[in-house]
């Protein structure tokens, strides 16, 4: 394979339906309760990825993920997809990471799989809504980045076209290889899972969810190869300590508090005539309207 | 004393953007309470006098960086020009706009300066810090706060050991107010020839299609917005309709917007716009606290909801139980008997 596509992604708690369920009295948010997902833009970065690759020859696409080992879970879905390899960047020694140290990490993981010749990535994952680790693991690896990415215009072994959103309009941006890009969601969906693809790696597995459940994994990769999922640890990106997890990021959290909203009393109305009647000439009088 | 300073953008049509007044407005408010002069940044193709804009606001010192290949605007060149003018000027505190630009900027400078950065912060403070564990104390830090975990919990970032303290600010949730007229801001102009290299424009911007502001809803005294519970993109016109017997702009919801009812540009909320109008009329909107974030200063507000439950008439004056296509025509209607 000579041409090289990383997709970063994130396996995060769903936070677009936090339930009563998943607040605790003090305000925080119980993770636990929350169901894990695909983050949105990242299946979006997977599909422009996917698009790549159709276009170009002898192209292989690679999921690449930093989490808690359940996180696999995300680089199987995108083997359905129809990417060809994964890779989880899982040790103690990541967690607590803020963008800059996540960012560093994933930059080293690049650095392994060099040479790299694109980079996609979700505009910004739910959890936290930054959208920072995409530009700056693009300057960890000292490569120009494309964000808000919303189309795949062309693209060929030493360049790319894409169609970016702007505020008020589009931009279309030539830029020559690698460079990283950020995928918007107002981009193409993911394709759907292919049934082939599902059958086929529906095994695949990392060495410590093997070990997790006692299987005998030898066989199993020695025959098929493809299944294995690698797991990453800080010496294997030749990461240093000093700029991973907790020590490594400048930025800390304070403070946590609940949103809290001044309820008002209310008059409650029905839809009738009257009712409405009332409602508009009372706002008309308030000069509230007209 | 180490400076605050604010990144500038430029609009489309070469005016300051208004966020970055507003962010020049409260870089003023924290540089009196830390006693430091307040200092921007501005970079593009316009002449001196457009730099100037930002002075009644308050600003000391005006970097400014004048080149035609510098707008519109790009990652690298701008990225290169603010890393090198921060490592030479340490100031304690560089604010942004959390727009497309600021957004794209600001990461790439955090990660060349190896210093930390808060996204889409909602309120900016000076305050104390004391770290748990050694006790050590941290004075006149910058609390960067923002909602996080999808809206659901407001958090407090801080970076105490690292310089600059840096934090993207949304559009719209901070007050623009003119210092003076005639406040005195030096100009600093920055060689561009001396930072900038052929490998920072390496980008090929081919095509640009950008459209006159045509929605205005961060000024209208009147929203009418809906929800996912319009049901289409069809039922949205009720809304337009309403909208403008009164006068008012549409504003949709993240779910409406995501349904394709509404164009982005009309999204009211934590990752769309900020309003506070006199009137806000929440048609089909549950609430979420994502909404509610960014319209609950409205000064009287309405829901017209089919739920009696909905979180969104907790804050409403006025709540209408009832089907959007049924309640509005009577609102259009009794609007038009009423009204002299």
């Amino acid at each position: 394979m000579s041409f090289k596509i990383v997709v970063l992604a994130k396996q995060v708690p769903d936070t677009a339906n936090v339930t009563q369920d998943a607040m605790k009295e003090d305000g925080t948010v119980n993770r636990a309760a929350l169901p894990v997902i695909f983050n949105p833009e990242d299946l979006h970065a997977l599909e422009m990825a996917l698009r790549v690759k159709d276009k170009i020859k002898d192209s292989e696409v690679i999921l690449l993920t930093m989490g808690p080992v359940r996180a696999n879970e995300i680089i199987r879905e995108a083997l359905f997809h129809g990417a060809d390899k994964g890779y989880l960047l899982t040790d103690r020694r990541f967690a607590g990471s803020d963008t800059l140290a996540t960012s560093y990490a994933l930059s080293m993981a690049i650095k392994k799989l060099w040479p790299v010749n694109l980079i996609f990535t979700g505009r910004q994952a739910i959890d936290g809504d930054t959208a920072q680790v995409g530009p700056q693991t693009a300057e960890k690896l000292g490569i120009p980045q494309i964000t808000y990415a919303e189309e795949l215009i062309d693209v060929d072994t030493s360049s790319i076209t894409i169609k970016r959103r702007l505020d008020r309009g589009i931009e279309i941006i030539k830029s020559t290889l690698p460079c990283l890009i950020t995928v918007n969601h107002s981009s193409p969906r993911c394709r759907f899972r292919n049934a082939k693809l599902v059958m086929k790696y529906k095994k695949a597995t990392s060495m410590s969810e093997l070990q997790d459940r006692n299987e005998d994994y030898y066989d199993l990769f020695e025959s098929k190869p493809y299944l294995k999922i690698d797991e990453w640890g800080v010496e294997d990106i030749n990461a240093d300590i000093k700029w991973l997890g907790l020590s490594g990021s400048p930025t800390k959290v304070k403070k946590i508090e609940n949103v809290v909203f001044k309820a008002k009393e209310n008059l409650v109305l029905a839809d009738n005539d009257n009712d409405i009647d009332k409602l508009m000439k009372t706002l008309i009088n308030s000069h509230i309207i007209g | 004393m180490n400076s605050i300073f604010v990144y500038c953008e430029l609009t489309e049509e070469k005016n300051i953007a208004d966020v970055s007044l507003e962010l020049c407005s409260k870089g003023r408010k924290l540089a009196n309470q830390l006693n430091v002069p307040l200092e921007a940044i501005v970079i593009g193709d316009v002449d001196e006098n457009i730099a100037r804009q930002v002075s009644p606001y308050g600003v000391d010192v005006i970097h400014f960086a004048k080149d035609n290949r510098l707008f519109p605007y790009q990652t690298l060149p701008h990225a290169a020009i603010v890393i090198e003018l921060l490592k030479n000027e340490q100031p304690q505190i560089v604010i942004y706009g959390a727009t497309p630009i600021g957004r794209d900027l600001a990461p790439r400078v955090a990660s060349a300066l190896r210093c930390g950065l808060t996204a889409d912060c909602t309120e900016l403070a000076i305050g104390s810090h004391i770290e748990p564990k050694s006790q050590k104390e941290y004075k006149n830090l910058l609390l960067q706060i923002r909602p996080a975990f999808g809206g659901n919990i407001i958090a407090t970032i801080i970076n105490p050991e690292t310089r600059p303290q840096m934090a993207t600010v949304r559009e719209g949730v901070m007050k623009k107010e003119i210092i003076s007229n005639s406040y005195n801001s030096k100009i600093s102009k920055i060689d561009t020839e001396k930072i900038l290299k052929p490998e920072h424009f390496i980008l090929q911007t081919i095509e640009r299609h950008v459209e006159p502001q045509k929605i205005n809803i961060k000024n209208a005294n009147i929203i009418v917005s809906g929800g996912y519970g319009m049901g289409s993109k069809e039922n949205f016109q009720l809304l337009y309709e309403l909208a403008n017997i009164l006068g008012a702009e549409v504003g949709a919801s993240r779910a409406a917007v995501d349904a394709g009812f509404a164009e982005p540009e009309r999204q009211i909320g934590q990752t769309g716009v900020t309003v506070r109008p006199k009137l806000y009329i929440a048609c089909g909107i549950s609430g979420a606290v994502q909404h509610r974030a960014g319209m609950a200063e409205s000064s009287t507000i309405i829901s017209i909801n089919t739920d009696p439950k909905a979180p969104i008439n907790e804050i409403a004056d006025y709540v209408i139980i009832g089907d959007v296509n049924s309640v509005i025509p009577k609102m259009i209607k009794f609007y038009k008997q009423n009204v002299k």
